[in-house]
């Protein structure tokens, strides 16, 4: 039996390939942007409340800051314990229109040494891990190429 | 300086007592090493704790109910005596919200003596979340879907400073040196061997460009404080007491733009226009706007150092240099014994590791001896005005300024 794709997250993110993109939400009201997603009301203290619709964030940002995982995380990260450990690689990006840092993994294969502060980097569709019936899908930055 | 709280400033309230217990890895239970602090605390005020009107707790989340109920706890541990009771929660700010909340029953005239209690027993390797499936909780989110744990925080605080600052992770090695050249004098910390910069280079990476020796350990440990009325110290002989004279337990303004534990974004910039300083930063500014005092009147400071990098972080925040100048002010001895503002002259959280809702009380018990003159082979010399600094997760503003 296939196994079924499950967001590790519901509607944090939606879109294959070239269409993947963060979802968060816009507050009609003052415009400020939530992510993870607000759903039930605006937290700029000087709006009155707008309705929060749901938008795409952008797909492409630069490096704020990076680091990495050398040893295995607590639960409830999901590991294979019967596996050594392969650190991970996390990016904290900025977007430039939402004026927002939105930390992520980096795609497999990126490892600190690659990053630098400044580089331009795009989210791209990710698997978190899998176990018998489900692949948990997750968002993640890769380097385009572009430098500071 | 006004004693009476003059001048629009808040009042002050005088700790006649400190005490903790020495931190570590015991294997014990919070209570008991609460307990002992208190009945340090108690000891050097020479009061009993029948003389106490007020109890206030700072709980840890990692003793099951008892820790969520830390004041009654310790007031059942250590005999109930009919005293009021408070138990307040705020991750590493539980100890500074202890403090605020038994100096406002002190100043209210609620209570004229005040227990401050914080202990915690640790657990082995990283701070994981509660239990459960818990998917509209930041920190369980932060774990679930990203497997951040609190040192690839720190890491990325540190690399940012690297490139924004020119930080190098030798400057980050010489915070660990001094820190923990000072901890081996203070009898309380849990590390009390000195480290040179090759020991931190040699320890493994955690969270690049972090290194084990770079990042502070989990400890069991307990603090405490009593705290009284200006009027009950004199009543008791008490004439030059330190006196607490600024407690800030600020949160941020939105947006805060910088990335906090456990949040996985910062807020958004887009329609607001942020405040001109950082959270941290506010969290000084408030408590030097309620001391009438600024960085250029410290004599010492007690900073939050879960890294080496964030100690350097935490000198700008509390104005002691420019921003980006962190570094410098280490390199130039400044914030070394001798030098112009010491920082962490307990030894720090590199010396004592964090035992959560003890922390912010152990910060404030260096504080009280630098400036009674009893800090032994630490002694700041002249040490008249002192400040806490410190950032509980999820927006909870800690600093604590006292004088004397
Ligand atoms: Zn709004």
């Amino acid at each position: 039996m296939p196994r079924t794709h499950t967001p590790v997250v519901a509607g944090w993110f939606t879109g294959d390939g070239d269409d993947f993109t963060l979802l968060g939400t816009r507050c009609s009201a003052c415009t400020s942007v939530f992510f993870p997603r607000e759903d039930g009301w605006c937290r700029n203290p000087g709006c009155a409340g707008g309705d929060l619709a749901e938008i795409p964030l952008s797909r492409r940002g630069r490096v704020w800051s990076y680091t990495d995982s050398r040893y295995r995380p607590p639960s409830p990260y999901v590991t294979d314990p019967e596996l050594p450990w392969e650190p991970h690689t996390l990016i904290a990006v900025e977007l430039a229109a939402e004026r927002m840092v939105v930390l992520g993994q980096a795609a497999p294969g990126v490892t600190a040494a690659d990053l630098t502060v400044g580089a331009e980097v795009e989210v791209v569709p990710g698997v978190l891990h899998e176990d018998g019936e489900t692949v948990w899908t997750t968002w993640q930055w890769r380097p385009t190429g572009v430098t500071a | 300086m006004a004693a009476d709280g003059g001048d629009g400033m808040t009042g002050e309230v005088a700790v006649l007592g400190a005490g903790m217990h020495p931190w570590g890895k015991w294997g014990r239970n919070f209570v008991d090493y609460g307990v002992a602090a208190a009945r340090a605390a108690l000891g050097d005020a020479g009061l009993e704790w029948r003389d106490v009107a007020s109890i206030v707790g700072a709980d840890t989340v990692r003793g099951g109910y008892p820790g969520y109920v830390a004041g009654a706890t310790f007031a059942r541990a250590l005999g109930w005596q009919g005293a009021r009771v408070a138990s307040v929660y705020a991750a590493c700010a539980s100890g500074a919200q202890a403090v605020a909340a038994a100096r406002a029953q002190i100043l209210a005239g609620l209570a004229d003596v005040v227990l401050v209690v914080g202990a915690d027993a640790a657990p082995k390797g990283f701070f994981r979340p509660a239990g459960g499936d818990r998917p509209d909780d930041p920190d369980w989110l932060r774990f679930r879907v990203l497997g951040a744990t609190n040192p690839t925080y720190f890491g990325l605080y540190a690399r940012r400073r690297m490139a924004v600052h020119g930080d190098t992770v030798e400057d980050f090695a010489q915070v660990k040196v001094k820190n923990s050249a000072l901890g081996a004098l203070n009898p309380y910390a849990r590390y009390r061997k000195r480290v040179s910069a090759d020991e931190v280079a040699a320890s493994a990476v955690v969270a690049d460009p972090l290194r084990l020796l770079d990042i502070c350990a989990t400890s069991d440990g307990g603090a405490a404080l009593v705290l009284s009325s200006l009027e009950f110290a004199r009543r008791r002989g008490v004439a030059e007491p330190v006196r607490i004279r600024a407690v800030s337990t600020v949160t941020p303004r939105y947006p805060n733009t910088v990335l906090d534990l456990p949040d996985i974004a910062t807020d958004s910039a887009a329609a607001a226009e942020p405040a001109a300083e950082t959270f941290r930063a506010s969290i000084a500014r408030a408590a030097y706007e309620e001391a009438g005092l600024g960085p250029e009147d410290l004599s010492l400071a007690e900073v939050y150092d879960l890294s080496t990098a964030l100690e350097l972080q935490w000198y700008e925040d509390l104005g002691l240099c420019g921003e980006g100048e962190g570094a410098k002010l280490l390199r130039e001895g400044a914030t070394a014994p001798g030098g112009r503002i010491p920082v962490n002259t307990s030894g720090g959280l590199a010396s004592f590791g964090e035992a959560v809702p003890a922390q912010a009380i152990a910060q404030v018990c260096e504080l009280t001896w630098q400036l009674r003159g009893d800090a032994g082979d630490r002694q700041v010399e002249h040490a008249r005005v002192g400040i806490t600094a410190n950032q509980g997760l999820f927006g909870h503003g800690s600093a604590v300024i006292a004088v004397r």
